[in-house]
């Protein structure tokens, strides 16, 4: 498979702060390519860079070919963007916003309504309602549809699910397959760590740093070994017992549970009558089934 | 991308009718001030409120009684005594005293004036000088009043009206609608597409010129007929070197966006940065010859002191364009600085 967006050693600094650093990354054709990160990983500024409102102090970078800098002209013809805030006139109604967004890229709605017409679909009952009166689902469906409406090869999504209600995220994630379906290439970055297992390909970013690269199933085998349940009816003197506890390498809170991480050799049995003995009488551990978050912790721990 | 362009200005033309109150606000604005200035709040000195002390009643003194009961611009208060003067005065009962005394057959007078309104004292005073010294001094002064023969304070507000209304409502429409595209990002959605910025620029600059135009209809119209200006072939002068002074306006406001970051700061930028210099500092109120040097160095830059004075030679003076030489230059080089400079960092990635 070739690769459609290619990243090499980009570095961004903004005064003091160091954005990027190094980073480098490609993306193959017709993925679905996950960029995971907590906030301030440097996410926005790497889709800054590859739509080519900033540039790079160094490093290169290219989409379908084309140099972020040299060919910005050109390149941007070639890519859907869709911001982290989902930017659309709110004054404007929804087919207004359309029309607006389409003749920027000087093509009619009609051309490429097909390829938006199944995220499209809910909204044509409502064409004359203004966007700021949408709901975040409906904004995040208008706005997918502007950023493909001049049918991009790479569309590039910001957090796209953020602030979206957990039904609209999963929509947005089937949407996003039947457009990979359609040959789009998707960068899509997310906070949420559920989301990576709905990429082809991941990358964990954090402060800057590319730690990690591969997809979800390849990069979170092996974690189950050495990754553990914990609970008791106390949460916080179980997970400060086993924070304390040896062979332990680290310990969390994950949903309703503790997960534990620990070295070779760590024996749950010996655990849990020490944890008992401590006076957490109703104290489990058990085998976990490790997730990208565990990987991002651990990835982002060994990274300081 | 002559489609790009016109679906640009048919957003921008949208975002326009469907903010109504703006634009009343920004219609409203103009005739409101116009209005105000034109007959509330005037310089026009009316109603002085006068007294007479005559020590011994002629003919003269008689003559300039009548002559005081005759003009419009005083109200006779009737003759009183030395004494009562002050107190009069003091209660406000009167705002100016002429004593009238006959000394070997000439008549001389003196002027009591409550001087607690500067601008009131002095006008008054004036007037009064006027109509008694008619006869009786020696050398006649011949006062004649060329182009505002009335001293009507329109004809003086006109022009600052037009200086203030043009760079508020240009300045801070185009900065800020810049600005609110930039917070809804939007403006990014619109660079990352392959439409020039100089067509980005321009989508904002022709509507919020076109809205111009109309409000400079609109002052033309009303200082032409409720206001009563005198209306000659001139104005065909007025309105270009208002284009002129629009297209600065713009240019300013493109340039305000550049740097403010909110709708708030860019509001506050184009609010303090032009509204108190052109109220204070332009020659709309006060006269800038009797501000301190660097006050007048400093009032060179501001560009409605320029278009001020051009408006007033144009406007009021109707003069020909020759005379407005410089403060056209003037004007042309700014626009042609500020657009540049706007263009520029308009342009500049970070």
């Amino acid at each position: 498979m070739n690769d459609i967006i290619e990243i090499q050693g980009i570095t961004k600094r903004y005064s003091k702060l160091t954005a990027l650093s190094q980073v480098t990354l490609s993306v193959p054709q017709g993925s679905v390519f996950g960029l995971i990160g907590p906030d301030g990983a440097g996410k926005t500024t790497l889709y800054q860079i590859l739509t080519t409102l900033l540039n790079p102090d160094e490093g290169t970078a290219t989409v379908a070919g084309l140099d972020v800098v040299k060919d910005f002209r050109r390149l941007r013809t070639v890519i859907g963007y869709m911001p982290e805030k989902f930017s659309l006139y709110p004054d404007l109604t929804v087919s207004e916003n359309l029309q607006f967004f389409a003749s920027l890229f000087g093509v009619g709605v009609n051309e490429n309504f097909d390829l938006i017409a199944p995220i499209f679909g809910q909204l044509e009952k409502f064409p004359g309602r203004m966007a700021g009166a949408l709901s975040g689902g409906m904004k995040q469906k208008l706005a997918l549809s502007c950023a493909l409406i001049h049918r991009p090869s790479v569309l590039l999504l910001d957090e796209p699910t953020t602030g979206v209600d957990a039904v609209s995220r999963s929509e947005f994630w089937d949407m996003l397959a039947q457009l990979k379906e359609k040959g789009i290439t998707i960068l899509v970055s997310t906070s949420y760590m559920d989301e990576a297992e709905r990429c082809d390909r991941i990358a964990l970013i954090n402060k800057g740093k590319i730690l990690d690269v591969d997809t979800p199933q390849e990069l979170i085998k092996g974690l189950d070994k050495n990754l553990y349940n914990a609970s008791a009816s106390d949460m916080y003197p179980l997970l400060e017992a086993l924070r304390r506890l040896p062979g332990v390498d680290d310990c969390y809170t994950f949903g309703a549970t503790l997960h534990v991480a620990t070295r070779d050799g760590f024996n749950p049995a010996e655990a849990i009558l020490d944890l008992r003995r401590q006076g957490l009488a109703d104290a489990r551990i058990y085998p976990a089934k490790g997730n990208i978050e565990d990987l991002f912790i651990k990835l982002a721990k060994n990274d300081g | 991308m002559s489609t790009i362009f016109q679906s640009l200005i048919k957003k921008e033309v949208l975002h326009l009718v469907r903010d109504f109150r703006t634009v009343t606000v920004v219609l409203v604005m103009p005739v409101v001030l116009l209005l105000l200035f034109g007959f509330a709040i005037s310089t026009e000195v009316n109603n002085v409120n006068v007294a007479v002390v005559v020590e011994r009643h002629t003919d003269e003194t008689r003559q300039a009684i009548d002559r005081l009961r005759a003009n419009p611009y005083f109200t006779f208060c009737g003759i009183a005594t030395h004494s009562e003067v002050e107190e009069l005065l003091r209660k406000g009962k009167v705002d100016a005293a002429v004593v009238l005394r006959t000394e070997n057959g000439k008549l001389t007078h003196q002027i009591i004036v409550d001087a607690s309104n500067t601008t009131m004292a002095q006008t008054s005073t004036a007037y009064i000088e006027s109509v008694i010294s008619n006869s009786s001094a020696g050398v006649p002064v011949v006062a004649n009043t060329l182009y505002n023969p009335q001293l009507k304070s329109a004809y003086h507000f006109v022009p600052g009206i037009m200086g203030m209304i043009f760079i508020l409502i240009c300045a801070m429409m185009t900065s800020v609608s810049i600005v609110s595209e930039k917070e809804t990002g939007t403006m990014n959605l619109l660079l990352v597409s392959p439409v020039r910025p100089r067509t980005i620029i321009l989508g904002k600059l022709v509507p919020y010129f076109l809205l111009s135009c109309i409000i400079l209809t609109l002052v033309l119209a009303l200082s032409y007929t409720v206001l009563g200006l005198p209306f000659s072939a001139s104005v065909v002068n007025v309105v270009w070197v208002t284009i002129l002074y629009i297209v600065l306006a713009l240019s300013l406001g493109l340039l305000i966006s550049t740097i403010a970051s909110t709708q708030v700061a860019a509001l506050l930028v184009s609010g303090v940065m032009f509204m108190i210099p052109v109220v204070l500092l332009s020659g709309m109120i006060f006269p800038v010859e009797n501000m301190p040097l660097p006050l007048q160095w400093l009032s060179c830059i501001i560009p409605a002191r320029w278009y001020i004075s051009a408006m007033r030679v144009l406007m009021i003076q109707q003069l020909p364009v020759g005379y407005v030489l410089t403060e056209v230059s003037v004007l042309l080089g700014m626009t042609l600085a500020v657009l540049a400079l706007a263009i520029k960092k308009f342009n500049a990635k970070k």
